[in-house]
C-alpha cells in the first residue's frame, strides 16, 4: 500500500485569496482526472423574501441562466452542453449558491458563463413565464411528495415565526405573485461581489485558477448591495406539537420527529454530530435504524439527521412507513429519543462513531466536489485551513458526557415537533 | 491502448479483474452475480432483490450487527444493487482496511444464515420499500409500460417484485435462490484502487478459491417476440401532473447498434452517464426534444434512458406534461421530432458534440475509485471490460447515417408502448 500522508486538505495545499472587491477565492489542485469543479455562493438568499413573495430569491437565481445582455437561453446552454460542462444556481436562506463542472480545458468557458449570468442577467419576459410554469409544476409535484411535505411541515412547526419556516421555493400563490421586475430588482439590490466565495478544485494549478477568477470577476462591484438582515430569535417549542397533512391515494406516509438544533459554529457541534450518528446514522441507521427497520421491519428508511448552518439548525428523526404503522413508528422513535436524552450513548457507541468519522475522511474528500464542499464549509464557518488536519483530534476528544449534554440541550421529549404526510 | 488491468480465473471458476489506481488511499471491491429479476418466474417476483437484503443479515462468522459495525468503524461504505440481469455487492474502504470487505464477501458467498425471524422482518421492510416506490407516479407508470412491453421475456416485472409475491414467498424459497445462484462460477470480483496486483490476487485466491463451484444455473431464455403494433395504456393516480412514458424496444448493451442509440439519445434527450448510479448527467436544454417540447411550452421537463442490458430492453422517454397542455398534444410534437431525425441525417457537428459530452462524463466518473471499480465488473455482465475501455472510440466511429438508420429501425410506432399517467385531481389538503 502506498502512503498518501498529505491527501487531506491543509494550509500547505489550499490557496485562499481575498481580492479587493470582496470575493474570496479558494483553490486546490487534483490532477488525477482531467476535470475541474467550481462551487460557491453570494451573500444573498431567501432571508430577503417576504411572506407575500416567498420564493423570490430562488426564482431570481433560477432566472439568471435564462438570458444575459450578450447571450440568450439557448446560447448559454449551447456553450455549456457543447463542452460537456454543467452549471446551476439556486438560493438558500443566507446564500445564493452555484456549482459547476467541466473538463479543465474548458474552465475559462465555465467561469465566463458564471460571471455573465451573475452580473448581466436580463430576465427576458417570455423565458420568465416559461420558467414560472415549470416552477409551478414542480410545486404541484412537491405537494404530492410525502417526504417533502413532511419536511416543510416540520420546519413550519419548529421555526414558527422565524424566516426559516418558509420553504425556499415558496408556494404556488407567491410564485404567481412575483413579477418580472421583482426579479430584476432583487438582482440589482442584493447580488454583488461583497461576501462572494468561489472554490475551484481539480486539474488546474491554483495560481491559474485564481488568475482566471480575477479576470472575469475582479472588476465586479455593486454600490447598492444590501447586507443580509439579522436573524430574529427563535422561540423554542413549549410542548409537543403534531401536524398531519393529508395526501390522498398514497401508499406510504412520511414521519418526522425532532426539534431545533445547533448552529454550525456552536462549540458543541462535533459532540452533536457524534450523538446524532449513534442515534440514527451509524451503520444502517444507528439506534433508530436498528429499532424501526431491523427489529420491527416497519420501514425501508429510518434515520436521524442533524442540519446545522449559519442560524439555528434542526435535529430530527425521519422514516417512511405504511400509513397503518405511523403511530407505532412514532412511539418507537419517541422512546428512543427518551432513552437517548436519559442515558446518552455508551462509550462503545461513541467510539464506533468516532472511528467512523475519522476513517471516512479519505472517502468524503476523494472527488473534486467533495473537496470543494469542504473548502466552502471551512470558509463559511471560519473553521481554519488546517481544519481537516485537526479534525481527528477534535473528534477523539469528545466524551460521552459531552454527547449527553448536547442531546439534552436540543432534544426534549416534552417539546417535540411531529410532522406526518400521507393518506 | 495499453492494458491497465489484469484478468484471472480461479479453479472454481470465479473470475477476477484487478486495476491498480493510486490516486487516493482507497480500494473499491465489487462482487457481481449473474442473477436478477429476469431470473424470476411468476410467484417469485422480487426474490433476487429480497435475497440481496438478506445478504446483510449475517453469517455465523459475521453476525448482522458486527458486520455493519466493523465496516462503518473503518470508515468504509458498503451497499448492494439488484438489477434485471445481475446483483452486485460493493465495499469501498481505506486501502489498509480493505481485507475486512474481502473476507466478508468470501464468507457471504456461501454462509449467509437466512434466519427465519430476519426473513419475517425483512419481508415488511421490502414491502415498505415497494410502498415508497408506489408513491411515485413515474414508478406506477413505468411498471405498467414494462409489463406491456414484455409479455414473454422475464424483463416484464419490476425488480422490487409484486406485493402478492412479497407476501407469499418463504424462507426456503429465498434460501434456495441464494444457494442456486451464489456460486463462484456464477460470479465476478472486480477490485480497483491502491494495491499491488500480485498481493491482491494472492489474497483473493486464499479467500475465494476454497469455495466449491456448483452447477451453472440456467437463465430463463424466453426472447420477446417482435411486437405486432403499438400499445397504449393509461395509469390513473393522485396529483395534478400528467406524465408520458414512451418506450421503444431497444438493442442489448453488447449490440453494435448500442453506440448509435447512445448518440441518438444525446441528440434527442441530452447526454447522460452510463454509470449505474445515474450520476454525472448534464443539463439537456439544447437537446432536440427539449427545444421542441419544453421551449414550445408543451412539457415542463423530459429525459431519456437507455440501459446496458444483456437482452434487448427499452429505450424510454419520460416527459412531464405542461399543466396547460394535454398528453396527446405532447405526443404529436414528440412524433414530429422523431420523424425529423428519421427523415434527414444529423449534422456531423452534432455527433462530435455528443462525443465531447461523453468524454467529459467519463472524466467526471474517473474522479472516483468506486465508480471506476464498478465498470470493471459491470461491463463484464453484458459484454466485457473492453467494452468500457473502447466505448469512447466506438462512439467516435458513429456516423450521421448510423444515427438515422438507428432512428428508423428502433423509433417506430409499432415498436413502442405509450403510457400516460392521468392525475385524478385529488389535491393535498393542509
Amino acid at each position: 500500500m502506498s502512503k498518501h500522508q498529505d491527501s487531506l486538505p491543509g494550509p500547505d495545499d489550499i490557496t485562499r485569496v481575498t481580492i479587493p472587491n470582496g470575493i474570496t477565492i479558494l483553490a486546490r489542485a487534483n490532477f488525477s482526472s482531467p476535470s475541474v469543479v467550481i462551487g460557491g455562493h453570494l451573500a444573498c438568499g431567501s432571508l430577503f423574501d417576504t411572506d407575500e413573495k416567498s420564493g423570490l430569491a430562488d426564482f431570481t437565481s433560477l432566472s439568471l441562466m435564462r438570458g444575459t445582455e450578450t447571450r440568450d437561453f439557448q446560447q448559454i446552454f449551447d456553450a455549456l452542453e457543447s463542452a460537456g460542462a454543467a452549471l446551476s444556481v439556486g438560493a438558500g436562506a443566507h446564500n445564493t449558491g452555484f456549482s459547476g463542472r467541466s473538463l479543465s480545458e474548458d474552465l475559462p468557458l465555465l467561469l465566463g458563463l458564471l460571471a455573465d449570468v451573475l452580473r448581466h442577467p436580463t430576465f427576458p419576459a417570455e423565458q420568465i413565464e416559461r420558467l414560472r410554469a415549470q416552477f409551478l409544476s414542480s410545486l404541484a409535484q412537491r405537494a404530492q411528495d410525502t417526504a417533502e411535505v413532511a419536511s416543510i411541515t416540520f420546519d413550519q412547526i419548529v421555526f414558527k415565526g422565524h424566516p426559516y419556516s418558509r420553504p425556499e421555493d415558496g408556494w404556488p400563490e407567491t410564485i404567481r405573485a412575483i413579477q418580472r421586475d421583482d426579479l430584476a430588482a432583487f438582482h440589482r439590490q442584493y447580488y454583488g461581489a461583497r461576501g462572494m466565495v468561489i472554490a475551484v478544485v481539480g486539474a488546474i494549478e491554483p495560481k491559474t485558477a485564481v488568475e482566471q477568477v480575477v479576470e472575469i470577476l475582479g472588476d465586479w462591484s455593486n454600490a447598492e448591495q444590501v447586507e443580509l438582515p439579522d436573524l430574529p430569535p427563535l422561540r423554542p417549542l413549549k410542548k409537543v406539537v403534531t401536524r398531519k397533512v393529508k395526501i390522498q391515494g398514497k401508499s406510504q406516509s412520511d414521519l418526522i420527529v425532532g426539534a431545533a438544533g445547533p448552529h454550525r459554529k456552536d462549540p458543541d457541534y462535533i459532540a452533536d454530530t457524534l450523538g446524532n450518528s449513534a442515534l440514527g446514522q451509524f451503520g444502517l441507521g444507528g439506534r433508530i435504524g436498528n429499532v424501526v427497520r431491523e427489529k420491527s421491519g416497519l420501514a425501508y428508511y429510518a434515520s436521524s439527521t442533524l442540519n446545522a448552518g449559519i442560524g439555528p439548525g434542526s435535529w430530527a428523526v425521519s422514516a417512511g412507513v405504511n400509513p397503518a404503522n405511523v403511530q407505532k413508528a412514532q412511539k418507537l422513535i419517541i422512546d428512543e429519543i427518551e432513552r437517548f436524552v436519559e442515558d446518552g450513548v455508551t462509550s462503545e457507541e461513541l467510539e464506533d462513531s468516532q472511528s467512523n468519522f475519522i476513517g471516512r475522511m479519505p472517502l468524503s474528500l476523494e472527488s473534486n466536489s467533495g473537496v470543494a464542499n469542504a473548502l466552502l464549509n471551512i470558509e463559511r464557518y471560519d473553521l481554519g485551513l488546517d481544519y481537516f488536519r485537526r479534525y481527528p483530534e477534535m473528534v477523539r476528544a469528545v466524551t460521552p458526557e459531552q454527547v449527553l449534554a448536547a442531546a439534552r440541550k436540543y432534544l426534549d421529549p416534552q417539546r417535540l415537533a411531529i410532522a406526518i404526510a400521507g393518506p | 491502448m495499453k492494458k491497465n488491468y489484469s484478468e484471472h480465473t480461479l479453479h472454481n471458476g470465479l473470475k477476477i479483474l484487478l486495476r491498480e489506481i493510486h490516486t487516493a488511499p482507497l480500494i473499491s471491491s465489487w462482487v457481481w452475480y449473474r442473477v436478477g429479476s429476469r431470473d424470476e418466474p411468476s410467484g417469485r417476483t422480487g426474490i433476487s432483490h429480497w435475497v440481496e437484503h438478506m445478504q446483510f443479515k449475517g453469517t455465523p462468522r459475521f453476525p448482522a450487527t458486527s458486520l455493519d459495525r466493523d465496516i462503518s468503524r473503518d470508515g468504509g461504505i458498503w451497499n448492494a444493487f439488484t438489477f434485471m440481469d445481475w446483483t452486485t455487492y460493493l465495499e469501498t474502504m481505506p486501502a489498509d482496511k480493505m481485507d475486512l470487505g474481502l473476507r466478508l464477501e468470501a464468507d457471504r458467498m456461501t454462509n449467509s444464515l437466512f434466519d427465519e425471524k430476519e426473513v419475517a422482518s425483512e419481508r415488511t421492510v421490502v414491502m415498505s420499500e415497494r410502498e415508497g416506490n408506489e408513491n411515485e407516479p413515474l414508478f406506477l407508470l413505468g411498471e405498467a409500460v414494462q409489463q406491456a412491453a414484455f409479455r414473454v421475456h422475464p424483463y416484464h416485472h419490476e425488480i422490487i417484485g409484486d406485493m402478492v409475491d412479497l407476501k407469499s414467498m418463504s424462507r426456503e424459497d429465498l434460501y434456495q435462490h441464494y444457494r442456486t445462484y451464489y456460486i463462484p462460477n456464477n460470479a465476478i470480483i472486480a477490485v480497483a484502487g491502491d494495491f499491488k496486483t500480485s498481493e491482491m490476487l494472492a489474497r483473493l485466491r486464499e479467500l475465494f478459491e476454497p469455495i466449491p463451484a456448483g452447477p451453472v444455473p440456467p437463465r430463463l431464455d424466453r426472447p420477446e417476440p417482435a411486437p405486432a403494433g403499438e400499445h397504449r395504456l393509461t395509469v390513473e393516480g393522485p396529483g395534478e401532473t400528467s406524465y408520458l412514458d414512451i418506450s421503444y424496444h431497444a438493442p442489448a448493451g453488447n449490440d453494435p447498434d448500442f453506440y448509435a442509440i447512445s448518440v441518438l439519445d444525446s441528440l434527442l434527450a441530452g447526454a447522460s452517464g452510463l454509470n449505474i448510479f445515474g450520476g454525472g448527467g448534464l443539463s439537456n436544454k439544447t437537446s432536440r426534444l427539449y427545444r421542441a417540447l419544453v421551449e414550445k411550452e408543451l412539457a415542463v421537463g423530459l429525459g431519456g434512458t437507455v440501459l446496458t442490458t444483456v437482452d434487448p430492453y427499452l429505450y424510454s422517454f419520460n416527459i412531464t406534461v405542461h399543466p396547460e397542455r394535454t398528453p396527446e398534444q405532447v405526443l404529436k410534437a414528440f412524433d414530429d421530432e422523431v420523424k425529423r431525425i428519421q427523415d434527414a441525417p444529423v449534422q456531423a457537428e452534432e455527433v462530435s458534440r455528443a462525443i465531447k459530452q461523453a468524454r467529459a462524463l467519463f472524466a467526471y466518473q474517473s474522479e472516483n475509485i468506486t465508480s471506476q471499480a464498478s465498470w470493471l465488473g459491470h461491463a463484464e455482465m453484458f459484454a466485457s471490460y473492453d467494452w468500457f475501455l473502447t466505448f469512447l472510440d466506438k462512439l467516435a466511429g458513429v456516423t450521421p447515417l448510423d444515427i438515422q438508420k438507428a432512428a428508423q429501425k428502433y423509433l417506430r410506432v409499432q415498436n413502442r408502448v405509450v403510457g400516460t399517467y392521468i392525475p385524478n385531481g385529488m389535491e393535498a389538503q393542509a
